[in-house]
């Protein structure tokens, strides 16, 4: 067995997870400034919304292709809420929008304590994903591919969204230039509004995702927020090709120091590689082209 | 900028003229200047003379560690609330003070402090991580306190202030081992979450398997808060183990459990023992954990006269989780060891309790058996029983020992322990 | 701006010293004592934070990695005093007969113990400043950029059990330069050293903030362009001010040590800075004693409310940053000219509307 094969496999299937999350920061950071630290605590909500949709329907095999669905809706009908109580006061003090944010996720993290059991809660994996592909004589766990095809629906779908409709068309003339776009008669605030609900549902689709790969409990989420954010950093801001670029790189990187080395030092490794390559390039890897001065 | 840079110069220089005197002139005892230790601590100000006796219950009930802990401190309430209705501890009712740890180590240590001088606390119970224990350590030892750890951990540590009512290494690792060489185990893997109890225990792991002709084929420890278990899964199906030793905790386990299921592998090529997955875990991990095994000393699905009332009481609990495990019955056993103890002693005094218990007199008829108490190390007895989940992920007990394993945390026992190490190990131990 | 305002705030630090240093021990038990040695400690790092974040713009979401450098330092060093000559207890374990790892090897000496406390945070944070700053990363950026440094030195300790104690830290210490801790004298004198060294702090930035550098540091915090076409070098002051503030941080480290007894990755990762971050805000980023004293709020809050309802004060620390940031962004300290009817500092942040957007795209 080749020793490449699971590394950039697995890693490529981690980048996909890592991708799902940052999605939606890429979304509601990117387009609207808002660094939301309780996205972490949405995709949360999505995995115990993955757990709920299970105790109604029994069997694995439909109930996660229906969580999918419901998960986004619940996540981004909480993220609306958040964004029509809190976050519509602040969208000219991005920083504080952080701070914020970080004080939604410590609510959300001990309500989601005291509401579930504090173990967690099982998510039952459908039985057509148990089973191995076999590719260069590795058996990759199929669980894997459906992370990759997954996410890759989600980008094809936000970006065919994002460029085909007329709500898309909205959102790209208020992140090019948002006093510009509001001249032309878009409502703004009903855009803001959709791209928060949009984000935040699509943290509830990762969090489908990661109640299959991990435990489903009140601590989930904060292990996803840093690296999301530091793969929309290196992907560029509001740059949909960027993210998807470097969640590939930092899942891949991941995997393979994790492989080749110990599982902390990959993280430490991953981590510093995403610092330094930032210090190098701190616009990402793909820019908006503007003549502001900054 | 140099008038800048001249005033604040002067005003540095002032700053540390100022912090050295007052250093000097609060100085205390220096080191060599006589021994330090318990003649120092201040003397003791619980109050005996009520009808209730002030307990302190400290565990981490909020952040990460509150999904383990939670379970702890709800039993060692169930405890507090049976002995007081049994008549309390010397006719005096439990009067107990809970705390939280908040998954925050300084904290263990600023709580118990306040737990023994402020609130005068005759004895504290609680913790979980060995960081946690290590940071009340030195706090209950200057005070002359006393610490109940109920949680099974890496041995190799003694306190005259603190009771350790969980399985020392020699009561879970070494009985795991034993159960893996009857079993004819030849290639093992370890895997484990990165911090203090997996390192050690498969350091000691490793000097056994050596003595037992198991060889090691790889060692896999991924952070505690790191679910993904995907890579290290493949490096384990690479090695081709006959056996995986599991010393993950927490929800990490989750994700091991899961890449290992999806990996292809089972219970029945490539079984797994854990020592950190009980009947209050296992649920979480779904029906992918059917079928593996578990080192401990207390399931629930043990057949003792003492096990039914137990269960039944905790079933009953308003806070209950439902199911009982281990860590639970280990912090269970240690308020019923703390009355045991001072009624032995026929006084609440630390010096006087650690007296009675130097007796070797002490038992307790706990729901994995009657236990008794090592006075010397402050460990207690306990079977080794080796379980099997099945599919209420409850434990068949597959495997026993033929006797309660004596508690021997330095493993002065076993020849295999180098000596040398031990000899620094109990040095640096005081 | 009159000269009132420098003066009452100096009659300020003077009372607050007074009360610290003379008041506090005489009133307050051991334990109290010894808890407000450990807010003073956080409060030493939040007034670094304030001077960053609340002057300079710069939200330093990464102190802890400061405050280890610091802690660590005189962690290693109380640890070999405890150990005498030989090698730590936990080391033995993992590796019976190797040697002291060499880097700990120095820190057997006080003095370069001492001088590792005040330097290492100043090569590291010059180093890492410079790089950011001459490349202009700011705003979220240099956030969370922090942050997951902090995250990474956290993971790095914790994985490396032998070196550094791991997770359970380190731990236990017998003595602090010579005394012996467990002295109730020698731990008012551990305290008074932090209150004092508190106090130094406070008067450190009173004399900065009244200072040509400290006008720079607000002007390049609201217009960082327009400084630099006056000439100035932002990433110059920016970076004096995020030197400071990890200075600041490494003396709070090197302090805690001492006085909590135990120091481990936890106190270094996401949650301790975000903890100390709350702190700041909750008092006031940009002015004098808003961070220390939101610090020190904080630290009482955890002590006191935590124990009394422990659930509820995590929706407290969450229900602080919504409420302050979204209601009260200058902190509890603008609430006092409102009173006063005091002019306005230069150093408060300008009206949210007229704020200078902080994130910009950053030009390659």
């Amino acid at each position: 067995m080749n020793a490449l094969v699971p590394p950039l496999l697995n890693g490529t299937a981690q980048g996909a997870l890592l991708l799902l999350a940052a999605l939606g920061l890429s979304l509601t950071f990117g387009q609207m400034g808002v660094i939301n630290m309780a996205h972490g605590e949405f995709l949360m909500i999505g995995a115990f919304t993955a757990y709920l949709v299970q105790q109604v329907i029994d069997s694995s095999d439909l109930s996660i292709p229906v969580a999918l669905p419901v998960a986004f809706v619940v996540a981004g009908l909480l993220g609306l809420l958040l964004e029509v109580s809190i976050i519509r006061w602040m969208y000219r003090r991005p920083l504080d929008t952080l701070l914020v944010t970080i004080g939604v996720s410590l609510i959300l993290q001990q309500a989601a304590l005291q509401t579930f059991p504090a173990q967690g809660v099982p998510v039952k994996q459908p039985g057509w994903l148990d089973g191995q592909l076999t590719i260069l004589g590795y058996s990759w766990p199929l669980r894997q591919s459906f992370t990759i095809v997954l996410a890759a629906a989600c980008v094809a779908i936000l970006s065919a969204w994002l460029k085909y409709t007329s709500f898309g068309r909205r959102i790209r003339a208020t992140v090019q230039n948002r006093d510009l776009a509001e001249t032309a008669g878009i409502s703004t605030r009903t855009v803001d509004r959709l791209t928060f609900f949009v984000g935040s549902g699509l943290a509830g689709v990762a969090g489908v995702a990661a109640s299959l790969i991990g435990g489903t409990n009140s601590q989930m989420g904060a292990q996803y927020i840093i690296p999301a954010f530091l793969v929309v950093a290196a992907g560029g801001i509001g740059q949909l090709k960027g993210t998807v670029i470097a969640a590939w790189a930092v899942g891949v990187a991941l995997s393979c120091f994790a492989y080749w080395t110990t599982g902390s030092l990959a993280q430490v490794l991953a981590l510093i590689l995403v610092i330094v390559f930032l210090q190098v390039r701190p616009q990402g890897l793909f820019t908006v082209r503007t003549r502001s001065l900054a | 900028m140099s008038t800048f840079s001249r005033r604040l110069r002067t005003l540095v220089a002032t700053g540390t003229i100022v912090t050295v005197a007052l250093a000097l002139a609060g100085c205390g005892a220096r080191a060599g200047d006589g021994t330090p230790g318990a003649e120092s601590a201040a003397p003791s100000c619980v109050d005996t003379s009520g009808d209730t006796i002030k307990l302190g219950f400290l565990n981490s009930l909020t952040g990460g560690m509150a999904i383990s802990e939670k379970t702890v401190s709800n039993v060692l309430h169930m405890a507090a609330d049976e002995i007081n209705a049994g008549g309390g501890i010397l006719g005096k009712k439990i009067k107990y003070i809970q705390e939280d740890g908040a998954t925050d180590w300084p904290t263990f240590a600023e709580k118990a402090e306040k737990l023994l001088t402020q609130d005068c606390v005759a004895a504290i119970f609680g913790g979980w991580t060995s960081s946690s224990r290590k940071a009340v350590k030195p706090v209950v030892e200057k005070h002359n306190g006393l610490f109940f750890y109920p949680v099974q951990y890496e041995g190799l540590e003694s306190s005259p202030n603190i009771y350790y009512t969980g399985a020392t290494t020699n009561q879970q690792i070494i009985p795991a081992m034993d159960f893996l060489a009857s079993k004819g185990v030849k290639r093992l893997f370890l895997a484990g979450s990165d911090y203090v109890f997996p390192r050690t225990a498969n350091a000691i792991i490793k000097l056994y398997a050596a003595k037992l002709g198991i060889q090691i084929v790889g060692e896999e420890y991924v952070p505690l808060d790191k679910d993904d278990w995907t890579t290290q899964v493949a490096k384990i199906v690479a090695a081709k183990p006959d056996f995986i030793f599991n010393t993950i905790n927490g929800s990490s386990n989750v994700g091991f459990i899961k890449a290992y299921y999806d990996a292809g592998l089972t219970a029945a090529t490539t079984p797994i023992i854990s020592v950190s997955i009980a009947e209050e875990e296992a649920p979480a991990m779904g029906h992918e954990i059917t079928g593996q095994y578990a080192s401990w000393n207390y399931f629930e699905s043990l057949k003792t006269d003492t096990n039914p009332k137990f269960i039944k009481s905790w079933k009953a609990y308003p806070n209950s989780s439902g199911v009982t495990s281990d860590p639970m019955e280990a912090a269970y056993i240690s308020l019923y060891l703390y009355k045991a103890l001072v009624e032995a002693a026929g006084s609440f005094d630390v010096d006087a309790v650690n007296a009675a218990a130097k007796k070797n007199t002490i038992t307790f008829a706990a729901p994995e058996g009657t236990v008794t108490l090592d006075g010397e190390n402050h460990h207690i007895s306990k079977p080794g029983h080796i379980g099997r989940i099945n599919a209420n992920n409850q434990f068949d007990i597959v495997w026993s020992s033929d006797k309660f394993i004596a508690p021997d945390p330095f493993l002065k026992g076993y020849d295999w322990f180098p000596a040398n190490v031990r000899d620094q190990l109990v040095k640096a131990a005081g | 701006m009159t000269k009132l305002k420098p003066r009452l705030s100096l009659i300020g630090i003077g009372v607050f010293a007074v009360l610290l240093l003379v008041v506090a021990p005489l009133v307050l038990t051991d334990h109290w004592l010894s808890n407000l040695g450990k807010y003073c400690c956080w409060a030493i790092a939040a007034v670094g934070i304030g001077l960053a974040w609340g002057r300079g713009g710069m939200l330093v979401m990464g102190q802890g990695v400061f405050f280890a450098l610091g802690a660590y330092s005189m962690a290693m060093h109380l640890t070999l005093e405890t150990a005498g000559a030989g090698v730590p207890g936990f080391m033995v374990l993992y590796d019976p007969l190797a040697p002291l790892p060499a880097f700990w090897e120095p820190f057997r000496s006080a003095a370069f113990t001492l001088l590792a406390i005040v330097l290492l945070p100043v090569i590291v944070a010059g180093l890492l400043g410079y790089a950011l700053f001459k490349r202009r990363v700011k705003g979220a950026y240099f956030a969370i950029l922090s942050q997951a440094l902090a995250v990474a030195l956290a993971t790095l300790i914790s994985s490396t059990i032998r070196e550094t104690g791991g997770d359970t830290g380190l731990s236990d210490f017998k003595y602090f330069f010579g005394f012996v801790l467990e002295d109730p004298a020698n731990r008012v004198m551990v305290y008074l050293i932090a209150a004092a060294l508190l106090v130094v702090c406070l008067l450190v930035v009173w004399q900065l903030y009244r200072s040509r550098f400290g006008e720079l540091l607000v002007a390049t915090r609201d217009a960082e362009e327009r400084v630099r076409f006056l000439g100035y070098d932002p990433a110059t002051v920016k970076l004096v001010a995020f030197v400071l503030a990890a200075l600041m941080a490494s003396i709070g480290g090197a302090m805690f040590v001492p006085i909590v007894g135990i120091i481990t990755p936890a106190e270094i990762g996401a949650a301790a800075s975000i903890l100390m971050i709350a702190g700041v805000a909750f008092g006031g980023r940009a002015s004098l004693f808003g961070p220390a004293l939101g610090a020190m709020a904080v630290g009482w809050g955890q002590s006191s409310l935590g124990s009394a309802w422990p659930e509820g004060w995590t929706y407290i620390v969450g229900l602080l940053f919504i409420v302050v940031i979204l209601f009260l962004p200058k902190g509890l300290s603008s609430l006092l000219p409102r009173f006063t009817a005091a002019r306005r500092s230069p150093g408060e942040q300008p009206a949210a509307g007229t704020a200078a957007p902080e994130l910009e795209a950053v030009q390659s």
